[in-house]
């Protein structure tokens, strides 16, 4: 019973939260990674593309609600989902052929476009307060759990309560979804195929024919569904700001350099890895040790390793670690 | 023809310094927030309020015998030391202001205070900064808020949670001055009074995720988690990460979490928390709210009748002195703070105005019962609220 006890108590502070936040966290470095890939820039807008998504996902599921459309037990956000999506792309194709075209036909060096990602940073970091302002917003509506804690402790008779969110669900699922079709696609289609060789060896690529213009579009309508698909699902988890999304940069950033920036399946693997270590490393283990130790053995201190200030130096210091050791990343991904 | 040209340009330049006399004096005040950043969701009301007070002053045309108040706004980022001192000396070195009103937030108030303020010799009345270590900073009697100290919060928490029979809690705070400064207040106080506090845990503002966090919050364990943060920020965050994991089902609102926000984000899900925020059932808060509405801003916002109270004494005080200059009127704030004198309250800025210069005494009430204690800091009246029904109300001052 205590050792069932442990489990729960482990489950619900430190598994599922990690592996919501983690696959939320894969699926904004799957974009990251990309855009490094195929266009060969680290994209600092990539944050406030994820805001500007959920933002624009946000006017629409109001509308949604307003026209009395639900999705049931599940968030009327998702049905919005394709309308933030599409006028994410639009965005994002607006400003490729305004600013970055122009530096790409100059063949300008990669860390001018970084400083330009910047710039179109601190614009959309604009737009988006525009559109919707600075507060704090909740829009997740339907069931909020599959089961609370309280009802899980009902259930089973046990002292520990384990909550699983509807969101964190939705979450895991679509990740689990969206990575799948992005798989497929750059492997099995034509279009998916000149992606991979534009990012393979691009002068090669252009000798046999790829067209650079299409290969630079189609990647960034992906990065802006994936982009949009990781906002919103943040966003349902924990709420709408402005100024969270420019803050999850940090983290999205490590998780795709640990993975290897460039390598998909590198981004996903670095989201875990990035997420797990922020949580599991802070963890005060007080409690899960209490029920599996005899009495006499007990801890009275906390039994934590560090204290959750320190949870982002964890994650960089894998990120040191990694880059040490392997400067491509845990998967092979372009040296950075 | 000589003659003539001369006379003429003589009554010119007469007439022009003439002019000048009769022009009254332009006194600008800064008004220096977090216009953007973490606060960057309550300030425009603490700004609208500020500048609520200048525009009566001088709708009033009493300040120094009919001076115009303009307001200059700076952003103070709330977090960025050095951005926020180069705004303010912005402000002070080619803007002129004659006081600030602000900062917000205690880090970058320090921050001013020592790199432009006391260099520059202006005053300035903090609205909201309310950490204990700015009771003993170096300020060259420059520096005054109209919050009171966190040293004084701690105790008031701690009386709050006694009286409740609550003896074990966690302790969550937000990784800045204020956090950190009213967590080790509360800690001292508590502990003093036989409580245990089973861990104090940082948070940092603006994160993405607060999973580990609550682990370790959850895991200490305790009978109420105290959570000092912002209600905006991290705070709520922290929370809700509490309240789905079934960490915690009763909270302590200090006064950054205590707002509108909390019922909009959890509602029921709250009931049976409490807390406090500093406040008053002096008239003088109804008087702004009636006020805030006319002018088309929210009255009940956060620190927003503290900006109009630390706009109006900067303006008070001027008067006393009967000098705009920083280095004047600020041996006059705490007369125009306290008893001795006649009450004034919000929307009596211009008859508190005419009081000074007839020689009468004052003393300023305002919308935040304002009463100054050395070293120049709000005494503090805080009220109690407690969730029921999804909403929080008052049920008592201290």
């Amino acid at each position: 019973m205590d050792v069932l006890n442990a489990l729960v108590a482990f489950a619900n502070f430190v598994f599922v939260p990690g592996l919501a936040y983690g696959a939320q966290l894969a699926l904004g470095a799957l974009g990251v990674t990309l855009i490094y890939g195929i266009l060969r820039f680290s994209n600092f807008a990539h944050g406030d593309t994820m805001a500007f998504g959920t933002a624009l996902t946000i006017i629409g599921t109001n509308v949604l609600l307003g026209l009395g459309i639900t999705f049931g037990p599940l968030p009327t956000a998702l049905l919005a989902l394709p309308f933030g999506i599409g006028a994410t792309v639009l965005l994002v194709l607006l400003i490729d052929w305004l600013v970055y075209k122009f530096y790409r036909d100059q063949k300008a060096a990669p860390v001018i476009l970084v400083i330009v990602s910047m710039g179109v940073m601190f614009v959309m970091n604009g737009i988006v307060r525009f559109v919707i302002g600075v507060d704090d917003i909740r829009f997740a509506d339907g069931e909020r759990f599959i089961i609370t804690a309280r009802d899980f402790r009902n259930m089973t008779g046990l002292d520990e309560g384990l909550a699983i969110k509807t969101t964190q669900a939705i979450t895991v699922v679509v990740a689990f979804v969206v990575v799948a079709i992005l798989f497929w696609f750059l492997n099995k289609t034509r279009t998916g195929k000149s992606m991979r060789a534009f990012s393979d060896n691009e002068d090669l690529a252009l000798l046999s024919g790829i067209n650079p213009d299409w290969v630079v579009k189609v990647t960034w309508m992906i990065v802006a569904a994936l982009a949009t698909t990781a906002g919103v699902l943040y966003g349902l988890d924990k709420s709408f700001k402005a100024f969270t999304y420019f803050q999850l940069l940090l983290p999205i950033f490590a998780a795709s350099i640990v993975g290897g920036l460039g390598n998909p399946l590198g981004a996903i693997a670095g989201g875990f890895v990035i997420a797990f270590s922020e949580v599991t490393i802070t963890y005060a283990w007080k409690k899960v040790l209490t029920y599996l130790l005899p009495d006499s053995l007990a801890p009275d201190g906390l039994v934590q390793l560090m204290s959750t200030d320190y949870k982002f130096a964890v994650s960089f210091a894998i990120l040191i670690v990694v880059l040490l050791f392997k400067p491509t990343g845990l998967f092979k991904g372009q040296s950075v | 023809m000589k003659k003539l040209l001369m006379a003429t340009s003589a009554i010119a330049m007469m007439t022009s310094s003439a002019f000048a006399a009769g022009h009254a004096e332009e006194v600008k005040i800064g008004v220096i927030l977090g216009f953007t950043g973490p606060l960057e969701s309550i300030t425009p009301a603490m700004g609208a309020a500020a500048e609520m007070a200048m525009a009566e002053v001088t709708e009033s045309g009493a300040l120094l015998g009919g001076a115009t108040v303009t307001s200059v706004r700076a952003d103070s980022t709330c977090i960025d030391s050095g951005a926020a001192a180069s705004a303010a000396e912005r402000l002070v070195t080619s803007d002129g202001v004659n006081a600030i009103m602000g900062a917000d937030c205690s880090g970058v108030t320090g921050s001013i205070l020592q790199n432009v303020a006391r260099p520059n010799g202006i005053v300035m009345i903090s609205p909201s900064a309310t950490s204990p270590g700015l009771s003993t900073v170096e300020s060259d009697g420059l520096f005054f808020r109209t919050a009171p100290s966190d040293a004084r919060q701690g105790v008031i928490i701690t009386e709050i949670l006694q009286d409740r029979g609550v003896s074990e809690v966690a302790l969550t705070y937000t990784n800045n001055d204020y956090g950190k400064g009213l967590a080790d207040a509360f800690q001292a106080a508590f502990e003093a009074a036989g409580g245990k506090v089973t861990i104090s845990a940082a948070h940092e503002d603006g994160k993405a995720d607060y999973s580990a966090e609550v682990g370790a919050l959850a895991s200490a364990g305790g009978d109420v988690l105290v959570v000092a943060g912002y209600v905006d920020q991290g705070g709520s965050g922290v929370v809700r990460s509490a309240l789905d994991s079934g960490a915690f089902d009763t909270f302590y609102f200090p006064d950054g979490m205590v707002g509108v926000r909390l019922n909009e984000n959890f509602g029921d899900e709250l009931n049976g928390s409490f807390g406090a925020y500093p406040g008053t059932d002096s008239p003088g808060a109804t008087l702004f709210e009636g006020l805030a509405e006319g002018a088309g801003f929210d009255g009940t916002g956060a620190f927003a009748p503290e900006s109009y109270d630390a706009a109006a004494l900067i303006m008070l005080a001027m008067q006393a002195a009967g000098s705009s200059a920083s280095g004047d009127f600020k041996n006059h704030i705490f007369d125009v703070a306290n008893a001795p004198g006649i009450e004034i309250f919000p929307g009596e800025l211009g008859k508190g105005l005419e009081l000074i210069a007839a020689g009468e005494q004052i003393d300023y009430v305002g919308a935040s019962a304002v009463e100054l204690i050395v070293p120049g800091e709000s005494a503090g009246n805080y009220q109690e609220i407690e969730f029921a029904d999804g909403v929080y109300s008052t049920i008592g001052y201290r």
